[in-house]
């Protein structure tokens, strides 16, 4: 059996039962990693701490009751403080970086028993939809066009997340969702991302990026797995005063309370110009599949969602702009060598000239911009009244007894690496069309993988539900997975011989 | 709208980012792009609609104002690009 590709369930199954050890189950993982190193995927191997960790996990089920995610072996978006592991947030500015802290999410799926595998990689500060803006290089995904040698892109911001839950190079991953960060790649990948309500995951000690936007959620390969993880990374946490001080509910329970009754809008506003025929497709089956499974489908209307894509690409630069101010080279990371007669000014300047990366530099400028003298009303406080009205749709839609409104995932499936130029940003943000608008209104959305295209490409639809209703959300989300039987995985052409 | 040289240059010193002069034509062109991309705010109706400065309803917790972490000087500093005697060290800042 080759333990690196089961899920999460089956895996916590096998442990209790004893068929394998957590030490076997790791080691399953981390030479699938080692063998898939030209993926670029994982940034910053934690194999030995893994090991430990998977032996301290084993004793702990041979004492008796554990945790689901205890033995586990899981990697982490190299956005989240992990104790004297490197975080570079996928930035030079951050080389060299151990914290000496532990970020309230990695210390919760470890105190559950999970084993990180190790750090992976990530569009430079979350800022991107391709993971091709990274210190490290490009995220490659395993997924390949029909008859193509092509390099394609696994989706980004946690691209690295999406690409090694998708190649069984781990069983499951965390990512942080600002824009679609999770459920963009989880589409692109043929996995299960889960963005959560905003404030169910503490977000202390992953490095900011825009705050009232930024949440961390699992990527997994099936539904279940996405509520065994959630359960798992959240809870209240006094570190971070946005975090919700409500109930962690047994999510992977209330997956079985299924569709019955359940009400499904679908937003006329979410039909773009020029979206592709097979994801409208996709759109239509999955409707059918949930009308099939017992729900009621409902046309509903998010009247402000044209405005979505323009307010969050103010808002979420002008946070990232502040945020982005600790980076000056004085206490932690990257300096640049001064130049002659520098003084303090000079040396903020060239550190993060030389330690921004183009599309950071290019999101601080603009952040800066939006927020400056005379443009203040204008830009944010204008965004922040549109944020008013798209949340005002939302609240609207589920006061009318909708339960979930599906959505496509993306406006397109993968792209090639290198097809989206760098100098056009604005092509890029597109690729957000249909997720930020969750993320303004800090509501959970789950991205699920419904079949592929005709590149053999895997194609997602979201689900979005009602604030801290996770539980109802997953619900949902199990009934269309169980009827689109997706099962495809991307052939392993990647494999070489592993070597330490 | 499109942005001046001028502009970027200034937005560019805001941002603490050194920008060489040759680097300038190719940012204002991108800030330009991405702020041409930002108007079609203006056509949302705004008027009497509050920002929103809160995602969720919660009320901020407060908590007594005492230091909880401290005393780890050394961790701290053990991250510094430069670092002498307890504290961080940066080029001179009074002429």
């Amino acid at each position: 059996m080759d333990l690196a590709s089961l899920t999460v369930s089956h895996a916590r199954d096998g442990l209790r039962a004893k068929e394998f050890t957590a030490a076997e189950l790791a080691e399953s993982c981390i030479s699938a990693a080692q063998g898939a190193r030209r993926l670029n995927l994982y940034c910053h191997e934690l194999f030995d701490s893994a090991r430990e960790q998977a032996r301290a996990a084993d004793r702990r089920l041979g004492d008796g009751p554990a945790p689901s995610m205890c033995g586990i072996p899981v990697g982490v978006k190299d956005l989240f403080c992990m104790e004297g592991a490197p975080t570079q947030a996928a930035s030079k500015i951050l080389e060299g970086f151990r914290p000496p802290y532990e970020s309230t999410v990695t210390a919760n799926l470890k105190s559950a028993g999970a084993v990180v595998l190790g750090k992976l990689n990530m569009d430079e500060f979350a800022m991107g939809s391709s993971n091709e803006h990274s210190v490290y290089g490009p995220a490659i995904s395993p997924w390949r066009a029909n008859g193509s040698g092509d390099g394609f892109t696994p989706g980004g911001s946690s691209g690295g997340s999406a690409g090694a839950v998708a190649a069984d190079l781990c069983l499951a991953a965390t990512g942080t969702d600002t824009g679609g960060s999770i459920r963009q790649p989880a589409a692109f990948t043929g996995i299960v991302g889960l963005k959560p309500t905003y404030g169910r995951c503490s977000r202390w000690g992953i490095v900011a990026f825009a705050s009232s936007l930024d949440q961390a959620g699992p990527l997994t390969k099936s539904v279940r797995d996405a509520a065994i993880m959630l359960g798992a990374m959240a809870g209240h946490d006094r570190k971070d005063s946005t975090s919700a001080d409500i109930e962690v509910p047994d999510f992977e329970a209330l997956i079985d309370e299924g569709i019955q009754g359940k009400r499904i809008g679908i937003p006329r506003e979410y039909r773009i110009d020029g979206m592709p025929a097979e994801i409208e497709a996709a759109w239509a089956e999955g409707a059918d599949m949930l009308r099939s499974a017992g729900a009621g489908i409902v046309d509903v209307s998010l009247p402000h969602t044209e405005f979505a894509l323009p307010a969050y690409y103010v808002i979420a630069p002008a946070e990232a702009s502040s945020n982005l101010a600790r980076y000056d080279g004085v206490r932690y990371g990257f300096r640049a060598k001064p130049g002659p007669g520098d003084g303090i000014v000079d040396m903020y300047e060239r550190t993060r000239a030389e330690g921004f990366g183009p599309e950071v530099k290019r999101r601080v400028l603009i952040g800066t911009y939006v927020l400056s003298q005379g443009f203040y009303d204008a830009y944010y406080k204008r965004a922040q009244r549109v944020r008013s009205l798209i949340l005002g749709d939302f609240k609207a839609v589920f006061e009318s007894g909708v339960d979930a409104i599906l959505t496509p995932a993306t406006p397109s499936s993968a792209f090639r690496l290198g097809e989206i130029p760098d100098d056009d940003p604005v092509k890029m943000y597109l690729n957000d069309v249909f997720t930020v608008t969750v993320n303004l209104a800090g509501l959970p959305a789950i991205s699920l993988p419904v079949g592929l295209d005709g590149f053999g490409l895997p194609l997602g639809l979201q689900l979005i539900g009602r604030p801290m209703d996770e539980g109802c959300l997953l619900g949902i989300a199990s009934s269309l997975e169980a009827a689109a039987e997706f099962e495809a995985k991307p052939a392993k052409w990647w494999q070489e011989s592993p070597a330490e | 709208m499109a942005i001046s040289l001028d502009d970027a240059r200034k937005v560019a010193r805001l941002a603490r980012i050194k920008v060489d002069e040759q680097e300038l034509p190719a940012i204002q062109r991108e800030l330009s792009a991405i702020l041409a991309f930002m108007e079609k705010l203006r056509e949302a109706d705004v008027e009497g609609v509050e920002p929103m400065t809160s995602v969720s309803p919660i009320r901020v917790a407060k908590r007594a104002d005492k230091v909880e972490t401290g005393g780890c000087r050394d961790e701290i500093l053990s991250n510094a690009p430069d670092a002498q005697e307890g504290f961080f060290v940066v080029p001179k800042v009074v002429e």
